[in-house]
């Protein structure tokens, strides 16, 4: 195994995994504000990819105008999801929204690839395909691009939290009850932050779109989500973004360090292993608050 | 379906506790397995092996995962794979030559120890960890099975089942097989009749209701949740043994995908959490539903002139199952069995309310 490879595998990884970041970014937000799990995060960023791709191929709208429009459609889309129904959920058992979202993960896994037809569909927004030379590096530039964004789009949600908007969500975030009794509405922070959870989505699913094409397979990226967010600890932001380059070198190692003795398919699977492992040694993740229940 | 409650006059207490107290539905309940006995003789063959079976086999796993998710209420989102262990361990073993009796119950002791493993992980955790885990789980058992090529059986990756009998009984054509599913069924559905009139199905009531509560009133949380895990898994390994043997026939790793955890999900969903009958509303409904529908498409772009898309009418289970998932969940969390014991309780109240609580 020589270093240049590894090197560069880890540095595609870097990216990658930022990039997985950014949809579990909306996981985060969601599970920090209102405690719930949202199973249809990779779905929200697949119908993302979809609204961008309709925009612009079957409106016609130039793609610098229907990048933000999707956005703002996504926003809304992540509103109306949580009023009409999560929202009903409140008071229910935790499996009741843990199903939920899932329920919206399969209609939206079929309702878009069945409306829109279930080949692949081209997403061009401009990053440039070729390969990038640095020193010996072979490296990925569609995804350097694409990673760099997520980074950014990450610590700008970083700093949104120190804004006013963004003290009341830390306050929901904190104790529902407690920031209801000085006067803050806990709903519509938790529509907040579902309407950016959407749009953070949609962000990735544009991005993935571009580099992979837009299908229902965008919608995998669920998993990979997922295991970034246990990682990370499920409530911290900069946990994301530490565990989203771990799972991203992770992936890409094993892809070129284990595929070759197994047999190929080794990247599936290294989400679902540091789910089981971050679980098994250290169930609140790596900056997750732990929580006391008290009887 | 009249409720005729007037004139039941319990003299012991035994009579009370009878699991069909009501006349007529002992006479529904007989009336209904007498026809399932007599299926194979009254329908039509495509019915018989292309609805029943089925209906039977998906039934007995859906009323498995609901011991789970709706006595003990512990979320498990991979019981496909739970289901996959038992059929290939099975499959395995069938075709070194084990009687597929043994078989049967050696793959559902595979799937339960397999199963008790991941689930015994995730103890530690609740709700969501548990979710992501059994998840988890659902994508590293997948793997296994489809890349050790000592289990999915070489390069095509399909397992051929062996000619096997059952009692001495060779598994062939449909009324053997059928009989046999029916019979598994059965026999899960009277366990799971009884189960909550144990102090194993109480104790998983009470650990559904609040675990900490029930610890503080001497249940053993972490060896009942142990338990459900195990008789969960058991019961899904045996059945999806009953798949492979009767339905399936050749079992390949792709058919045990997280489709199958889903749709044995929206199953128990649609048909009701914690409910016996509910398993069996639920499984005809997420398994004809789609099928009733693409039909009803199709007769209707006949009629009318429409030319559907093709990938609409192939993305149209899944739209049903969602809309299905989210419209229960949203309106009557508690399913068909609810709305069909609404129904019956209304029966009750008016015209029939001479009877006796």
């Amino acid at each position: 195994m020589d270093w240049i490879l590894l090197a560069e595998l880890s540095t595609n990884g870097v990216f990658v995994g930022l990039m997985y970041a950014l949809v579990s970014l909306g996981i985060v937000l969601i599970y920090k504000t209102s405690g719930t799990a949202n199973l249809a995060q990779g779905a929200i960023a697949m119908t993302g990819g979809y609204v961008t791709w309709a925009l612009a191929t079957l409106v016609g709208v130039p793609i610098w105008l229907a990048i933000p429009a999707a956005l703002v459609i996504m926003f809304g889309f992540g509103l109306l999801m949580e009023r009409i129904a999560l929202r009903r959920m409140i008071g229910q058992p935790v499996i009741m929204t843990i199903m939920l979202t899932l329920g919206v993960e399969i209609m939206l896994r079929g309702l878009l690839p069945g409306v829109f037809g279930a080949a692949v569909k081209r997403l061009d927004i401009g990053l440039p395909q070729q390969p990038l030379f640095v020193g010996e590096l072979l490296l990925n530039r569609s995804t350097l691009i694409g990673g760099s964004i997520s980074l950014l789009l990450i610590l700008l949600s970083l700093f949104f939290f120190n804004s006013r908007f963004g003290v009341v969500m830390r306050a929901v975030a904190d104790d529902q009850t407690a920031s209801w009794s000085v006067g803050i509405r806990v709903e519509r922070a938790i529509a907040v932050a579902w309407g950016l959870a959407a749009v953070s989505a949609t962000a990735a699913g544009v991005l993935w779109g571009s580099t992979q094409g837009v299908d229902w397979s965008l919608s995998l990226l669920l998993i990979k989500a997922l295991a970034i967010a246990i990682l990370g600890g499920l409530d911290s932001i900069p946990g994301v973004l530490v565990a989203g380059v771990i799972v991203g070198v992770a992936e890409s190692l094993a892809t070129g360090v284990l595929d070759p003795l197994v047999g190929g398919g080794s990247r599936d699977v290294v989400a679902a292993v540091i789910i089981l492992v971050t679980l098994l040694l250290k169930p609140h993740g790596l900056f997750g608050r732990h929580h006391i229940e008290r009887v | 379906m009249f409720y005729r409650r007037a004139g039941i006059r319990h003299t012991r207490y035994q009579d009370e506790r009878q699991l069909f107290p009501l006349g007529f539905d002992r006479g529904l309940i007989i009336a209904v397995i007498l026809v399932l006995l007599a299926a194979p003789f009254l329908f039509d063959r495509l019915y018989v092996s292309g609805y029943l079976l089925p209906w039977l086999i998906w039934t007995s796993a859906a009323l498995g995962l609901n011991l789970l998710m709706g006595w003990s209420g512990q979320i498990h989102l991979g019981y496909g794979a739970v289901m996959g262990i038992g059929a290939y361990g099975s499959v395995h073993l069938v075709r070194l030559g084990v009687p597929l009796e043994i078989a049967m119950i050696a793959g559902g002791l595979l799937s339960a120890t397999i199963g008790t493993m991941f689930g015994g992980a995730a103890l530690r955790m609740k709700g969501i960890y548990l979710a992501m885990a059994t998840l988890a789980m659902q994508y590293v058992v997948d793997f296994v099975i489809s890349h050790s090529s000592v289990i999915s059986g070489g390069s095509l990756a399909t397992l051929q089942v062996p000619p096997v009998r059952f009692l001495g009984i060779p598994l062939q054509g449909d009324l053997p097989t059928y009989y046999l599913a029916f019979g598994v069924c059965f026999v899960i559905t009277l366990f799971m009749l009884n189960v909550r009139r144990t102090s194993f199905g109480r104790a998983l009531a009470a650990l559904r209701e609040k675990d900490y509560a029930a610890q503080i009133l001497g249940i053993s949380t972490f060896r009942y949740k142990l338990l459900a895990f195990w008789v969960s898994s058991f019961i899904g390994g045996v059945v999806g043994s009953l798949l492979a043997v009767t339905y399936l026939r050749a079992i390949s790793p792709d058919q045990f995908h997280i489709e199958l955890s889903i749709q044995i999900l929206a199953m128990i969903i649609v048909g009701g959490l914690g409910s016996v009958l509910g398993p069996f509303f639920g499984t005809a409904l997420i398994l004809f539903a789609p099928i009733v529908l693409n039909n009803l498409l199709g007769a209707a772009a006949g009629t009318f002139g429409l030319s559907l898309p093709i990938d609409l009418r192939a993305h149209l289970p899944l739209m049903a199952y969602g809309a299905l998932v989210i419209g229960f969940l949203l309106y009557e969390p508690l399913g068909l069995a609810k709305i069909y014991a609404n129904f019956r309780n209304y029966l009750l109240v008016w015209p029939f309310r001479h009877a006796q609580r």
